[in-house]
C-alpha cells in the first residue's frame, strides 16, 4: 500500500519537477513548482516528519513561491519571449546532466548503503516535542545564527532592490 | 508504527533525490532565464533536504531533520537576496537574460 503510494508521488514529484525545467512560460513553471513541493511535502508525511511536512510548505509553498511569482508579475515575463539557447548547448546539457545522474546513481549503487538492516524501533524521535528539543539544547547556537541570517538578508534585500538616485 | 523504510527501502530514495538531483542540475544548464535558474536551484536543494530526511528516519536521529530545517532556512535567505539582485537586474538591462550579463568580459 505505502509502495503504491511512494511510486505515484515519486512520479508526481520527478515529472512536475521536469516540465518546471522544461516549460516555456514561466507562471506555469511556478505553477508546477509548487506541485513538486507538495509532493515533496507528501513524502515527508510518508516519512511521518510531521514537523517538517508544515515547515515545508508554509516556506516553500507559501514565501518562496510568492516571492518568485511576485517577482515574475513584477517584471511581466509572462510571455514567452525567451530565446532559447544554441542546438549544440542545449545537447551538451542534456548529454551533461545525464552523465551525472549516471555517475550519481551507479556511485550511490555501489557504496552499498543498505549494508544495515533497517529495524524500527519504537522509540520516538521526529515529533514536534524531541525535534524542539533537540533544536534548542544541541543545536542553540546554530539557531540563533540563523536568525541572524536572516535578519541580514532581509536587510540586504532592502538595500540593493532600493532605487537609488542616478548619479 | 510501520514504517516507510520498511515497505521501501532506502535505495529508492536514493535513486529519486539523485534524479531529482539531476534536474535541477539541467535546468541551470538548459534555461536562460534566471528566475528558472533560480527555481532549479530549489529543486536541488529540495532533492537534498528529501535525502536527508531518509537518512534521518534510517538511523533514527533527528539531527538530520534539524538540518533540514536550518537548510530551508537558507534558502529563504538566498532567495530573497537573490531576486532582490534580479530585480535591480532587470532595472538596469530591461530583461534578465542571462546571457545579457556580460559587462565584465571586457
Amino acid at each position: 500500500m505505502l509502495e503504491i503510494v511512494f511510486y505515484i508521488l515519486s512520479a508526481i514529484t520527478l515529472g512536475t519537477a521536469f516540465l518546471t525545467v522544461y516549460s516555456k512560460n514561466p507562471i506555469h513553471s511556478a505553477i508546477y513548482l509548487v506541485v513538486s513541493f507538495f509532493s515533496i511535502a507528501g513524502h515527508y508525511l510518508l516519512f511521518n516528519a510531521q514537523f517538517l511536512a508544515m515547515v515545508h510548505i508554509i516556506v516553500y509553498a507559501g514565501a518562496i513561491m510568492v516571492l518568485l511569482l511576485f517577482t515574475l508579475m513584477l517584471m511581466n515575463l509572462n510571455k514567452e519571449d525567451e530565446v532559447s539557447k544554441p542546438i549544440y548547448i542545449k545537447f551538451a546539457a542534456v548529454f551533461s546532466a545525464g552523465i551525472l545522474a549516471l555517475v550519481l546513481i551507479s556511485a550511490l549503487k555501489t557504496a552499498q548503503p543498505e549494508m544495515i538492516e533497517y529495524v524500527s524501533s519504537n522509540e520516538d524521535y521526529q515529533s514536534i516535542k524531541v525535534l524542539g528539543k533537540v533544536l534548542l539544547n544541541e543545536y542553540m547556537v546554530p539557531f540563533e545564527f540563523a536568525s541572524v541570517l536572516l535578519l541580514v538578508s532581509m536587510i540586504g534585500a532592502v538595500l540593493i532592490s532600493k532605487k537609488e538616485e542616478k548619479i | 508504527m510501520q514504517s516507510i523504510l520498511e515497505q521501501v527501502g532506502i535505495g529508492n530514495y536514493i535513486i529519486l533525490s539523485a534524479l531529482l538531483f539531476c534536474i535541477g542540475a539541467f535546468g541551470i544548464l538548459y534555461r536562460r532565464n534566471a528566475i528558472i535558474m533560480f527555481m532549479s536551484i530549489e529543486i536541488m536543494l529540495n532533492a537534498v533536504n528529501l535525502l536527508l530526511v531518509a537518512f534521518s528516519t534510517y538511523h533514527q536521529d533527528a539531527s538530520g531533520q534539524v538540518f533540514v530545517f536550518f537548510t530551508m532556512a537558507v534558502a529563504a535567505a538566498e532567495v530573497a537576496v537573490g531576486l532582490a539582485i534580479l530585480v535591480s537586474i532587470y532595472r538596469n538591462i530591461g530583461n534578465i537574460d542571462i546571457d545579457n550579463l556580460k559587462n565584465l568580459k571586457g
